[in-house]
């Protein structure tokens, strides 16, 4: 487990670009937090980390937004609006699972057990104007995450 | 099970007038009957459209009325089923607009974007009916769809326009030349406006999705009490920005919230809606404006789910009459995801020649300016 704490959207990005870094294909990565808590720009840091430099918009309203990059396919979920877990049938996610595959999926919670399961999970919470993160290691892949994650200082993620 | 009926057997529409005679030879073009099927995402909408009579009837499937149909409501229905939506809703076109299926000259099913699975749903019953029926069918834009659907009313805007696709899942300004010949002018780099509605409703405690409540709101809220940025308006450029006035709304409403005691009074509740819908509506005005200056449009088309905002047609409405233009919208039920926009699209381009093989594919991603044109002969 790590926890820590970010101020700020460049923060916020700076830290997801570390954790691509960090992060192997393939891998599931579940975000957790409430709305407006910067799961969409922890995502959009990741992406950068990755060298995407287009737009990353939210996800919400297409469920899924798919990132096609050089050394792996990302792929950004946004579960929000799911009204049924079967209603992931709707997105193909069998086919989308290969060796090069990244899955980020805000709002895991209603994907129910019909999601893969998560390698690392990310917690994140408002505390005033900053955001509390927690990232939870649920396989070795998310273990290994996290260990190289705690070699980071506090001064990497000021964006 | 039906939510929208609209019959309009016997509308003289002037466009599709005209578009029966071709401008550069003045011969008549071929008259063309094409039912629409849209499944792109949330809603399944599925309609009849005729080049010489206009619309003749649509029908949109709204999610309690399905649970009526099955005997009350099943929480386990998925509302995205289009499968089980899709056949009923294309009996009762049938039905209600008395139409015979043997009259249909064509079909338009949206391929993209959207949802994959949602998606090959109606891309799968089109071509299937298509192939049964033998009669050709195309595979429609979505966002084309939008574009055009105030082709649809009866005084139509003329090309070339500026369209600005306001909704839940897009805020995009696009210059339209003509059926097909589309450029991306700008667009949101994170939330669409109507998802920053949406979201800040909720941060509101109000019911998702709360974008038109929130709006309702807004009317009694003080406009002076709160004031919100104007994401982007002084940088150049059209693109869009919604995230973090999300978060500023977010921000704001927790001080409130701390010092009104934990509970915000439904007063401040409708400042803050207020302040919130201001900043959207005038950075939607900001960018149309710089967008019909920039591309010397007198016209301005405004299409999706947010563009039946009465503050935002008002507001873009005597924006355009000071340019000197006008602005056009679609109906409110048109604003939405429905079937008339993807068989109005799918007509013009199959009067346009489109033929397309059996095969077909669903494009989940598919970039709007690589449509190919429609010749002018047909519009």
């Amino acid at each position: 487990m790590l926890s820590l704490e970010l101020r700020g959207e460049t923060a916020q990005v700076a830290f997801g670009s570390k954790l691509a870094e960090c992060c192997p294909a393939p891998c599931v990565i579940h975000l957790q937090g409430d709305l407006g808590a910067g799961k969409t720009t922890l995502v959009r840091g990741f992406l950068r980390g990755l060298g995407y430099r287009g737009n990353v918009k939210s996800p919400t309203y297409t469920l899924l937004e798919p990132y096609e990059l050089q050394a792996c396919n990302c792929y950004h979920f946004d579960l929000y609006r799911l009204a049924d877990p079967d209603e992931l049938e709707y997105l193909g996610i069998p086919d989308l699972l290969d060796g090069r595959a990244i899955l980020l999926v805000e709002w895991p919670e209603r994907g129910g057990g019909l999601l893969p399961a998560a390698d690392l999970l990310i917690d994140l919470r408002h505390v005033g104007r900053a955001r509390r993160l927690a990232l939870m290691g649920k396989t070795p892949v998310g273990e290994r995450i996290i260990r190289q994650m705690q070699g980071f200082k506090p001064s990497d993620f000021v964006g | 099970m039906i939510s929208h009926w609209v019959k309009r057997a016997n509308s003289t529409h002037s466009a599709i007038g005209l578009q029966n005679y071709s401008p550069l030879t003045g011969k008549k073009t071929k008259k063309m009957r094409v039912l629409g099927i849209e499944t792109s995402c949330d809603e399944t909408g599925v309609a009849l459209f005729d080049s010489d009579q206009g619309l003749l009837g649509h029908a949109v499937h709204s999610q309690t009325e399905i649970h009526a149909e099955f005997g009350g409501v099943v929480p386990e229905l998925a509302s995205r089923d289009h499968v089980r939506k899709v056949l009923p809703l294309l009996r009762g076109l049938f039905h209600e607009t008395g139409i015979e299926r043997q009259t249909i000259d064509g079909i338009a099913y949206t391929a993209g974007p959207g949802l994959v699975g949602a998606l090959l749903v109606g891309a799968a019953v089109g071509r299937s009916l298509a192939w049964a029926w033998k009669v050709p069918a195309v595979a429609v834009h979505h966002m084309e769809g939008h574009l055009l659907a105030p082709m649809l009313e009866s005084e139509p805007p003329a090309f070339p326009f500026v369209a600005l696709l306001v909704s839940g899942g897009h805020t995009q300004l696009v210059h339209v030349a003509g059926i097909g010949c589309y450029q991306l002018l700008g667009e949101s780099l994170d939330d669409a406006a109507g998802e920053a509605f949406d979201k800040t409703a909720k941060l509101l405690d109000l019911p998702y999705p709360g974008g038109p409540e929130l709006a309702k709101l807004a009317e009694s809220g003080n406009p002076d009490r709160y004031h919100f940025p104007r994401p982007m308006v002084d940088r150049p450029g059209l693109d869009f920005s919604f995230s973090g006035l999300k978060t500023f709304a977010l921000n704001t409403l927790q001080d409130a919230k701390e010092r009104e005691g934990g509970n915000l009074s439904a007063q401040t509740v409708a400042d803050l809606s207020r302040a919130f819908e201001d900043a959207v509506v005038d950075t939607l005005l900001i960018k149309c404006r710089r967008a019909v200056r920039q591309t010397n449009s007198k016209t301005l088309v405004m299409a999706g789910g947010v563009s039946a905002n009465r503050r935002l047609r008002r507001r873009i409405g005597e924006m355009m009459a000071k340019e000197g233009g006008a602005a056009y919208y679609p109906r409110p039920e048109l604003c939405t995801d429905n079937g008339a926009m993807i068989a109005y699209a799918g007509c013009q381009r199959l009067l346009g020649g489109t033929d397309e093989p059996l095969s077909f594919s669903a494009r989940p991603r598919w970039p709007m300016e690589s449509l190919e044109a429609v010749s002018s002969e047909t519009n």
